[in-house]
């Protein structure tokens, strides 16, 4: 074999190729391995490598040495030159560019050569650039930086890459024998805009441009390459792989397609979003995602209902839990429908979860549907949707102030208020709403949200919470404890949402009323029939036969205090003083009832006793009270259960002066309670005896004069000041009326006295 | 340590099951089963279909020494059933309406999912990330 003459680069060149394939550093390359791979990478026929492989000698030795391994370097070179193989032509032929190694593994061979041949262009010197090692490094560099971002991405660039050099097809096929070419012949390609990231990428342009470069430079595309995905969703037979060039990309199909699949080839997938947002559409994928819109929804304006979504991106294969959170995250105003923007979002987070993307938690900020002008209805097609996706900058990270100028306005609120609150994902807002209807959907997402000022359910909020502080203020003053029903009633009465906002305020009120055991409906405004004033009653009852024990309940004016105590009842049954009677009854009925009350019971009779006696109905009792007598006496059992709602009531009714019956001991305990009871309602106060007629009078007028709380929203101050002028004026009256009321009980409580006395002095005749 | 729990039911089968702290379980488990009987009898007590925001609170169904249980109905007869420490004594009765609103607002954002299927276990992400903070506020 003659000598071997090799330049300087071709020197260097098959040095470090021999040094590659040499991994054992035996200075002998076998004959398998690396050696073939590079043969391979040639792209020779393969008896043109046996040739080669022949002529130089590691046939006949069984291995590459290091002069043979050059020979067959440069055999390879001659070869892919289209030269005859020969021996000779090792050193006759001039000129030979370097042998190209079309990397299908090795990037840097791959490089190596373009570098080299785009310096072997220059002819004469390689004084040029050909930095191997740096250049393989740099490739390194590009090539790792970029891996780190998408280690798959650029291992399925390497497996197409060789495949799809198969002529099967064209139109894919051109981007790759484009880069082929261009890598080879194209000297000019030897920059390698490895450095930075290249030009943003325009379909083929840059395909070309960055060809050389490979990976790094596909930067600012968003990773999925859809084009598999396009192929799923045709229901063309899926392909798990990348290799799905092949029907889906013919070009009979739809342009968007081809274009995208051309695209999406090698580049698409490299495109790592080295600086970009990750997540952003690129135009072609928009336009695909637009077409496939129009197929389900002609009207890009117009929504895609719930079920057509489902079934469409079900086709996607991908799990049903995937694509529930891909609708969670895209649908953005939670309306079951997509519009335009939010099914580019779904289909485009469907992409790269099926190209192994995770999907966010939240919404990528550039996937975030353009929401238009809120009272612009009239969405905009794709236009706005490209200027926004396109000329974002998508580093801001993804905060929910968008580059959305139109929301500013609104989204700033929302934004605060969501990240005050705890709701995770974004606030809802609907596309088409109007401002006011989305703070209120914002309050009732925020509803724990108390600071928001801006809505005018706020305002709202205050008027009702000046009326609730008046009812509860009034209650305050008249029962010296809110009844736990009351402040809940009144949250019942107003906007639920508004109490949230109210709690502060209302904190006193509901201070005292826990939590109420059951949603009491406005106390009910009892019977204002019996309770309005007793003296009523009483003539209805007297009117009214003794037959009905409730009747006769109410008809018996007590006379004696009763023990209500079921222990005593039979003390107090047995003593029937005429006037007792009454008294008896209750007390026997009123110990099966509430056992705090049965003074009322007895009270309250006691009061109707001494109104009647105002009221000069006291005949009328005195008839009824032996009617009654034998009546009660048989129906008592009866009537103690059926006396017991309506004594409720009619102790309700009563007065407030709760006389303490049972021992009179202890008077005021149980006084209390019923007091409150009755003042549940105003009306209820009312009712006093008639000798409180007048104080209830005042008070009826006093509370009547409290619904007229100004509800306008901008007298908020002055409505406010009133209220509590208004509230002070209730307490003063309410608290004078009950110092007198409780004047009274004290002269209730002598007349009991006197009546006790009397029953004792009674007493013996009665067991007659 | 308060405590606190909330189970959604459709038709008395659990959709979703929440609990903090996550020992005990089966104690709050059975304790919001036997409340279902509450919650059915208080929605037989409404009789005819009432359908108002308030009737769908139910309140505090019954209070054990330890612990109170509080209902929620929805329209369509979705139970959400909430334990929680009686020593949590901060919990007004709107502050839990407000979860219960904030709850079954969270349902329907659920339930506007096409994917989701009623009846199934709701394994929303966002509605779990909706409860995970409101127990936490509560806690």
């Amino acid at each position: 074999m003659e000598g071997l003459t090799l330049s300087d680069a071709e020197q260097k060149y098959y040095s470090d190729l021999f040094s590659y394939c040499d991994i054992e550093s035996t200075k002998k390359v076998s004959a398998n391995g690396r050696v073939l791979e590079l043969f391979r990478a040639a792209q020779l026929p393969n008896d043109v490598v046996l040739q080669i492989m022949e002529l130089c000698g590691a046939t006949r030795l069984g291995y590459f040495g290091r002069s043979q391994f050059y020979i067959a370097l440069k055999l390879v070179a001659v070869a892919q030159s289209g030269f005859p193989l020969r021996v000779e032509s090792i050193n006759t032929v001039k000129d030979l560019p370097l042998p190209r190694f079309v990397a299908s593994k090795n990037e840097q061979e791959s490089r190596h050569p373009t570098s080299y041949s785009s310096d072997s262009e220059n002819q004469g010197s390689y004084s040029g650039v050909i930095p191997p090692p740096p250049g393989r490094g740099q490739v390194k560099k590009g090539s790792t930086s970029h891996d780190t971002v998408q280690p798959r991405a650029s291992v399925d660039q390497q497996e197409p890459v060789s495949p799809v050099v198969s002529p099967q097809q064209s139109p894919p096929a051109s981007p790759h024998t484009w880069r082929k070419h261009n890598r080879h012949p194209s000297g000019g390609n030897s920059e390698r805009p490895l450095a930075g990231p290249g030009p943003f990428w325009s379909p083929f342009g840059e395909a070309q441009s960055g060809s050389s470069a490979g990976d790094a430079v596909w930067s600012g595309h968003s990773p999925p390459p859809p084009q598999e995905n396009w192929v799923s969703f045709a229901d063309t037979p899926p392909t798990s792989t990348l290799l799905t060039m092949h029907p889906a990309s013919v070009q009979d199909q739809t342009t968007v397609r081809t274009v995208a699949s051309a695209t999406t080839a090698n580049e698409i997938r490299r495109q790592s979003s080295s600086y970009d947002d990750p997540w952003k559409i690129t135009d072609e994928q928009r336009q695909y995602y637009v077409n496939q819109f129009k197929t389900i929804q002609p009207d890009l304006n117009g929504f895609i209902p719930g079920s057509a979504a489902k079934e469409f991106f079900t086709k996607s294969k991908l799990p049903i839990l995937e694509l529930s959170h891909i609708w969670e995250l895209s649908d953005f105003d939670k309306d079951g429908a997509l519009t335009l923007d939010e099914f580019c979002a779904a289909f485009h987070l469907v992409v790269a979860r099926k190209n192994g993307y995770d999907l966010p938690e939240k919404l990528p900020e550039s996937l975030m549907p353009k929401l238009i002008d809120l009272e612009d209805s009239a969405d905009v097609g794709d236009q706005p949707g490209e200027v926004g996706y396109s000329g974002s900058p998508a580093e801001a990270p993804p905060s929910k102030s968008p580059s959305m100028p139109s929301l500013n306005q609104t989204w700033p609120e929302l934004n605060q208020s969501s990240e005050d609150t705890a709701i995770v994902h974004p606030v809802p807002i609907r596309m088409t709403p109007s401002k006011i209807h989305m703070q209120e959907m914002e309050l009732k997402r925020t509803g724990s949200d108390h600071t928001n000022p801006t809505s005018p359910l706020l305002v709202k909020t205050s008027d009702l919470s000046e009326e609730n502080k008046i009812n509860s203020s009034v209650k305050f003053a008249s029962g010296n404890t809110v009844a736990d029903g009351y402040s809940s009633s009144d949250s019942f009465t107003s906007d639920p949402e508004q109490i949230g906002n109210n709690v502060t305020r209302q904190r006193s009120h509901s201070g005292t009323s826990p939590e109420n055991t059951a949603p009491p409906p406005p106390p009910p405004r009892p019977q204002p029939s019996h309770s309005r004033s007793s003296s009523l009653d009483m003539n209805r009852t007297f009117s009214v036969t003794t037959g009905q024990q409730q009747a006769g309940v109410v008809a018996q004016p007590p006379a004696v205090p009763p023990r209500p105590q079921p222990s005593q009842a039979p003390g107090p049954v047995v003593h029937r003083p005429v006037d007792a009677d009454g008294l008896i009854t209750h007390t026997s009925t009123s110990p099966q009832q509430i056992p705090e009350q049965p003074n009322f019971a007895d009270f309250s009779q006691f009061e109707v006793f001494a109104a009647s006696n105002v009221n000069e109905e006291q005949d009328d009792e005195a008839e009824k009270h032996p009617e009654v007598l034998p009546v009660e006496k048989s129906s008592d059992p009866a009537s103690s259960r059926v006396a017991k709602t309506d004594s409720k009531i009619e102790e309700k009714t009563a007065a407030s002066a709760p006389a303490n019956v049972s021992k009179g001991t202890t008077p005021l305990a149980p006084p209390p309670k019923p007091v409150r009871r009755r003042l549940k309602s105003e009306d209820e106060l009312r009712p006093e005896v008639d000798e409180h007629t007048q104080k209830t009078g005042v008070l009826a007028a006093v509370l009547a004069s409290q619904p007229s709380i100004p509800r306008s929203v901008g007298k908020d101050k002055k409505a406010i000041q009133a209220s509590i002028r208004r509230n002070k004026e209730t307490n003063t009256v309410l608290a004078r009326l009950n110092s007198e009321l409780q004047q009274q009980l004290k002269d209730v409580l002598e007349e009991r006295i006197s009546l006790e006395v009397q029953l004792e002095q009674l007493r013996p005749f009665s067991h007659l | 340590d308060a405590l606190s729990t909330i189970i959604l039911f459709l038709q008395n089968y659990p959709l979703y099951i929440r609990s903090i702290p996550t020992e005990n379980e089966l104690k709050f488990h059975y304790m919001v089963h036997t409340s279902l009987d509450v919650v059915d009898e208080k929605i037989s007590a409404m009789g005819k279909a009432l359908v108002d925001q308030r009737e769908l609170y139910l309140g505090l169904l019954y209070p054990t020494e330890d612990y109170k249980v509080y209902g929620y109905v929805t329209n369509s007869k979705v139970k959400f059933v909430m334990v929680v420490d009686s020593s949590n004594t901060a919990l007004r009765d709107n502050e839990i309406r407000s979860m219960f609103r904030k709850l079954h607002n969270s349902y329907t954002d659920v339930m506007c999912n096409p994917f989701y299927n009623p009846g199934d276990r709701i394994q929303s992400r966002a509605f779990d990330g909706m409860v995970t903070s409101m127990m936490i506020q509560v806690c």
